[in-house]
């Protein structure tokens, strides 16, 4: 998104139809717009590609918070998953136990996984690579074994079950829950396009690439290179929040296996293969990791392979993917489409 | 008493394998500034080959030999055909191909040995030693790991301190240009360096194959704590492996031993934040630290 931002003014004889330039209203417009085909697309889908639209949403909030942190940033996390699950233990608590309303309840989340965040990213901003890389992964393989030690709060493995979020009346007795965790999904990841988008614009976004770029010409023009670091992982942190509280939501559930060390993995390399720093590469990524796997699976099923090759082929794709697109598209999907266009735009300038 | 002692002894044996995998990263990190997350992959694919030559041989040294002269062509291979093209780019790009590369082992792995770990014989005896009428944990196989690996890691050390050939690869890792304007073939250092590492990986892989079995993820874990044991010493420092490895194996077997296995995970999180807090760089970086 940042290229549309720093793009240089084009000639005005070429007339297109683009987004207002404010900042504000640019954002307003996208939400819209997305808001509307979220609506459109949950009444056309059945209700498993519902849920696989609220798993996208979801996977977009923390994707979105995670480009922010590698793209924009420049750090690499392997932590996100545990974050995640900060989120989703906050909303099981809450809803479960406490009995709190619903968005209290996400936003309680947002909160206390931004503190842990805090707590995280300040320790962080002192590493550099590999050694942030390290610490996010002993703190994502680290905290799930508390959920294990407190088991009478925590549920031990079984994890704590929540209630199914209640449909309002308004929409209907026949309005399928699968829809309404669809929207629940969808405007938490509206949310996110809407801060997000404001903030990679803002003065804090430019802080943050100035950190990125240079370090020290940062630290020379007056940016505290640590706290914008930390910064930097507490709003991802958030995101990640966010969208742990929203997974508790669509599970139902929120048990130390949806946090294993895989899914922090997963989200490294979504954000890779849609591309860094773009929120249109989140939604590339959160479409990989809820579409992938069901693809690989039906495509192994497609042919009569021994139940050992059968078994393993996804996993061999998944593999695969991830090597092929990071050597032939080392700016992800997002930058490899970009690069189609700007080809494309060229050539046609040329023969106009 | 004695239980202190099993704890101590049993964390410096595993210690030892966490250091060798840590060794594994450390000079693949130095030579080309890459995380090898493949790794934990290859010394599985090793382990496997290793456990298909005693099976049909009945020999374990035959098998042994095979692995660590597979770790070499894997090693070399990977970096040739596969990290070449990432090296220098983006540390994202290459972090993700190594974990593609892990992925995609472990997957072809289960094609062919299939997904049910298997046992794999140890060197020697595992029966502990008997001290003063009380059995110890500590057996003669665990002897030979410790010693494998301290010997492994003098070699590596005498090899880059003493010889022409350490020099060359050194050089091509600290200063890659200049040492080219040498007439130091760069490309092949870092094809040796990785030859190199996945050697001492895929000794790792055969020495704790007997106490996690082998199975395409069964070595996940020894991956995690040697990349944790590798942050810890410092990723520039190949002492700081070793140091890290054992410092690593004997807290986190104290922490099962006293208070539980399931705290094991949060146990190397802690030493590690603790540790990153006070040196930034691991405990044997040379470095000044970063101020926030």
């Amino acid at each position: 998104m940042s290229a549309h931002a720093h793009a240089p003014a084009r000639p005005p004889a070429r007339r297109r139809l683009r987004l207002p330039r404010a900042t504000l209203a640019r954002t307003l417009a996208l939400v819209l717009l997305g808001a509307l085909v979220l609506l459109l697309a949950s009444e056309g889908l059945s209700s498993y590609q519902n849920l696989q639209l609220a798993d996208g949403c979801y996977y977009f909030a923390v994707l979105a918070g995670l480009t922010v942190l590698t793209g924009l940033s420049g750090q690499i996390s392997l932590g996100h998953g545990a974050l995640m699950a900060v989120g989703a233990y906050t909303v099981a608590l809450l809803v479960g136990n406490e009995h709190w309303p619903l968005v209290a309840a996400i936003v309680a989340a947002v909160l206390v996984s931004s503190a842990v965040g805090v707590l995280v990213g300040a320790a962080g901003s002192r590493l550099r690579g590999p050694y942030l890389a390290g610490a996010t992964l002993a703190f994502a393989i680290g905290l799930p074994a508390l959920a294990e030690k407190y088991s009478s709060t925590f549920g031990g493995a079984n994890g704590l079950t929540i209630d199914p979020p209640a449909v309002p009346s308004w929409l209907g007795a026949s309005f399928p829950l699968e829809r309404w965790e669809a929207w629940i999904a969808g405007i938490g990841a509206l949310v996110v396009v809407f801060v997000m988008n404001n903030l990679v614009r803002s003065g804090i976004g430019r802080s943050f690439r100035a950190v990125r770029d240079d370090e020290i010409a940062a630290s020379l023009c007056g940016l505290h290179v640590g706290r914008w670091q930390t910064l930097a992982f507490v709003i991802s942190a958030a995101c990640a929040g966010l969208a742990g509280g929203l997974l508790a939501v669509v599970l139902q559930l929120a048990a130390p296996g949806s946090f294993q060390l895989g899914l922090s993995l997963s989200l490294l390399t979504a954000i890779a293969l849609g591309g860094l720093g773009s929120q249109i590469g989140a939604i590339w990524g959160a479409a990989v990791l809820v579409l992938l796997p069901g693809w690989s699976e039906d495509l192994a099923h497609s042919f009569s392979l021994s139940q050992k090759v059968s078994a393993n082929l996804p996993l061999a794709i998944y593999g695969v993917v991830l090597i092929v697109a990071m050597l032939a598209w080392p700016t992800g999907i997002q930058g490899a489409l970009r690069r189609i266009v700007a080809i494309a735009r060229r050539s046609s300038a040329r023969g106009g | 008493m004695t239980r202190f002692v099993d704890l101590t002894l049993n964390g410096i044996s595993t210690g030892a394998v966490y250091a060798a995998v840590a060794l594994a990263l450390v000079m693949i990190w130095r030579a080309t500034r890459i995380v090898n997350f493949a790794q934990g992959g290859m010394l599985m694919v090793t382990t496997f080959i290793a456990s298909d030559v005693i099976g049909s041989t009945g020999s374990y040294w035959l098998g042994f030999v095979v692995a660590l002269a597979c770790g070499l062509v894997l090693g070399a291979l990977v970096e040739r055909v596969l990290m070449r093209r990432v090296e220098g780019g983006p540390p994202l790009n290459a972090v993700i191909v190594a974990l593609g590369l892990l992925i995609l082992l472990e997957a072809l792995a289960g094609m062919i040995w299939g997904n049910t770990p298997r046992s794999f014989p140890p060197a020697f005896s595992i029966r502990g030693y008997d001290v003063g009428g009380t059995r110890l944990l500590f057996a003669p196989n665990d002897t030979f790991i410790v010693l494998v690996v301290v010997g492994v890691a003098l070699g590596l050390a005498a090899l880059f301190r003493y010889t022409n050939l350490g020099l060359r690869m050194r050089a091509a890792a600290l200063a890659p240009e200049v040492a080219r304007v040498l007439g130091v073939r760069v490309g092949r250092m870092f094809t040796l360096g990785w030859a190199l590492a996945a050697f001492v990986g895929s000794l790792a892989g055969v020495l704790v194959a007997p106490s996690v079995f082998v199975g395409p993820s069964q070595f996940d874990p020894i991956l995690i704590f040697g990349f944790t044991a590798a942050v810890l010493g410092g990723l520039d420092s190949p002492p700081g492996a070793v140091v890290g490895g054992v410092v690593l194996g004997l807290v986190l077997s104290y922490v099962s031993g006293y208070e539980g296995a399931s705290l094991v995970t949060l146990a190397a999180l802690v030493v590690l934040i603790a540790v990153l807090m006070i040196r930034p760089g691991g405990l044997f970086s040379t470095t000044r630290e970063r101020r926030v």
